[in-house]
């Protein structure tokens, strides 16, 4: 009989806050479980390791420079499962927040005139420069879905995320509904998949997983504004942490269908 | 004759030793940075910490938003202190905005900070900084040949991620915390629940403190001056003044006064200094050399039976304060726990929005954090400044590349290379932090420009 290769992962990050890598990091009750069906190749913030041949990839992060693209390129050649995982990495995150004015002024303005300009190009989620097989959203992700992600890997299943909004994991933790109390939350057009932790915590969602898919957001702005919520705080909710993301970018510059 | 000539170009190409060392991407760091050395017959022409993450501005998109969203985007700044840039936001715009917290709020906070100086050190110690002195590649390393100090370690990371997790909702940009208190309060009898967990943790801190100690450590020291904040009673977290131990001492709206930042060529974060002096170090070892007298009884009886003496100035041994300090961080959580700070119910500050002004600092796990932000009379920033540790720690970093490799200039390229990887995670750097930003009007160095322009501010 062959002899089973346990599958090379490797994790790479781009421009982000790294937390996404350390959600991974903080399992300690499941991470030498989790490592040991599996051989982690290379993964600069935790191990000296660097080898090039995995199966697959883990990105965190935007790509941000031109030696990005050419670098995620690179190991969308070599990976066969590439995976996109964080806002940053699936929706531009909280990057995309400096595509709102052109580089070029947005350089000037905040570096002034300068010979050399930082090297940095408009921020891009993963998927607009090459194919992702999965994408794990969330600002941070959480540990629950990245299990059932590695469940999936190591068995060869297909991994979907959840696509229901935070609602659906609300009413099952039984809280109760934060517009009863006239808080305004981002919950009915936001991904599931947290574990509806604000509204735990008696304060709205803000949409840190994205949006769900076909989000009613129009209507969700309606609501707000009937709330006594100022337009231009409304459209500032929706550019938060996945602002990019075309149902949040639409409403969030007042051009929602 | 030209075979002659030849000749004396080959004798001065072996006069000559040189040495280049470069590391592109540093591991076991948080984001990206490397380090470049070239030496010449064991003189040093050139030792560049460089720091090539892209800037993401956040000083600048944090412009025109709420101050109620502030501590929420600057979180996102690290994904290891977000607990820290929480804190440095909630405390400079309550000082705007004229807000005074209750002494449950306060307590609760400093609670907080303890679970993220625990979670932050403990990763640090166990799976970015140990593996140097062991010779490993990493933390499955340790897993492998200590899984009895691996397995203490993780438990005590995990008592720090779940204390934040409890109050702040995730370990990972926690959503509890606003300016003027908390979402929702936490009751004692869910924070009992800690207590059990954490008093092991205290064990294991202290095992983890004489394991540490049992390193060997290479033999360098150098005159820094260390800047960290002062508490009369505490061991600082989030109040007491700036202090140096070259005598300064600061309140938080002078720092910026005092302290300046430059563009350099070769990092995209900002170089800090006290104007007119070397670098100078902040994190742990300035902490502790400042503070060790405000250590608890159990950390400081720890700091004796590992034979550490303040000040220690050797930031090899930086490792070991960081164990010390997990110590700290665990005796204080449950002197809070067991204490009266809690009782009582915590009233909410009513917040009037108006236009001003306020700083902040805290002492991050990697070291002191300022915070400095303007509000208009609609409550949306209008300036906001963040320094954070790492971008002061830059020139100190640099300069004990230095010294190190003039000290050790024969010991062959991989073995410097190692060390001189080893001492710059002696400071924890945080390069995701000190990308967040560039700022306006820095004055050139190294062929920058000097920005005499509009400014975002």
């Amino acid at each position: 009989m062959q002899q089973h290769r346990k599958l090379r992962l490797a994790f790479f990050d781009f421009t982000c806050c790294e937390g996404c890598q350390l959600v991974f990091l903080s399992q300690e009750d499941a991470l030498l479980e989790l490592a040991s069906h599996v051989d982690i190749v290379n993964f600069r913030e935790a191990s000296s390791r660097r080898e090039d041949e995995y199966d697959v990839a883990f990105i965190e992060g935007s790509i941000s420079t031109q030696d990005d693209i050419a670098r995620v390129r690179d190991i969308r050649q070599r990976a066969c499962t590439l995976i996109a995982f964080g806002a940053c990495a699936t929706t531009g995150g909280v990057n995309k927040l400096k595509n709102r004015r052109p580089m070029e002024e947005h350089l000037r303005a905040v570096c002034g005139e300068m010979e050399h300009y930082p090297n940095t190009i408009p921020a891009m989620a993963v998927h607009e420069v090459v194919t992702c097989d999965y994408l794990l959203h969330g600002c941070p992700i959480d540990p629950r879905e990245l299990r059932r992600l590695f469940l999936c890997l190591v068995t060869g299943r297909t991994f979907r995320q959840q696509n229901v909004p935070v609602c659906f994991e609300c009413r099952l933790r039984e809280n109760v509904c934060l517009y009863h109390k006239q808080i305004p939350c981002l919950g009915p057009v936001t991904r599931a998949g947290c574990g509806a932790i604000c509204p735990r915590f008696g304060r709205g969602c803000y949409g840190c997983f994205g949006p769900k898919e076909s989000p009613n957001t129009v209507y969700l702005r309606r609501v707000w504004e009937q709330n006594g919520v100022a337009p231009d705080e409304v459209s500032r909710a929706f550019l938060g942490f996945n602002a990019w993301a075309e149902p949040f970018r639409a409403e969030g510059e007042g051009r929602g269908a | 004759m030209p075979g002659l000539s030849h000749f004396a170009r080959k004798v001065k190409a072996v006069e000559h030793k040189t040495l280049r060392i470069r590391v592109d991407a540093l591991a076991r760091v948080e984001g990206e940075g490397g380090i470049e050395l070239h030496v010449r017959d064991g003189r040093v022409l050139d030792h560049r910490f460089r720091i090539f993450e892209p800037p993401r501005f956040f000083e600048a998109f944090l412009l025109g938003r709420s101050y109620t969203e502030v501590p929420d985007i600057t979180a996102r700044i690290c994904g290891i202190c977000p607990v820290a840039y929480q804190m440095s936001s909630v405390l400079a715009l309550e000082r705007a905005l004229g807000v005074e917290v209750d002494e449950p709020v306060r307590v609760l906070r400093r609670l907080m900070y303890c679970g993220e100086w625990i979670e932050s050190h403990a990763l640090h110690v166990l799976f970015l900084h140990a593996p140097d002195f062991l010779r490993l590649a990493d933390a499955f390393g340790i897993a492998r040949l200590y899984p009895d100090m691996f397995r203490k370690g993780l438990e005590l990371k995990k008592a720090g991620n779940d204390l934040v997790s409890l109050i702040g909702g995730r370990e990972v940009h926690p959503v509890n915390m606003k300016v003027g208190g908390f979402h929702r309060m936490i009751a004692q009898a869910e924070l009992d629940t800690l207590k059990e967990r954490l008093k092991r943790a205290r064990d294991h801190a202290l095992d983890l403190v004489a394991w540490v100690s049992g390193f060997s450590f290479p033999d360098f020291s150098r005159d820094y001056e260390f800047v960290a904040l002062c508490h009369p009673t505490e061991y600082p977290m989030a109040e007491g003044e700036v202090t140096s131990s070259l005598g300064l001492t600061l309140k938080s709206d002078e720092v910026e006064d005092i302290f300046v930042e430059e563009q350099v060529d070769h990092s995209h974060a900002l170089h800090a200094s006290i104007a007119g002096r070397e670098g100078y170090v902040v994190g742990p070892l300035a902490r502790f050399n400042l503070n060790h007298e405000r250590l608890s009884p159990l950390a400081r009886q720890a700091v004796q039976d590992a034979k550490l003496d303040a000040p220690c100035t050797n930031p090899f041994r930086s490792i070991v304060v960081r164990a010390v300090e997990i110590l700290q961080a665990c005796d204080d959580a449950l002197t809070i726990l067991e204490g009266r700070g809690l009782r009582g119910e915590a009233l909410l500050p009513d917040i009037q929005v108006r236009a001003g002004r306020g700083s902040a600092c805290t002492e991050a796990p990697r070291g002191l954090l300022h915070h400095r932000y303007e509000l208009d009379e609609a409550g949306l920033v209008r300036a906001a400044r963040i320094m954070p540790p790492t971008s002061q720690n830059q020139r100190s970093i640099e300069s004990d590349l230095l010294h190190l490799v003039e000290a050790s200039a024969d010991l062959g390229e991989e073995r410097l290379t190692w060390l001189c990887e080893q001492a710059v995670r002696n400071y924890d750097p945080c390069i995701s932090c000190a990308t967040h930003s560039l700022r306006p009007g820095t004055p050139r160095v190294d062929g920058w420009r000097r920005n005499d322009h509009s400014s975002p501010r």
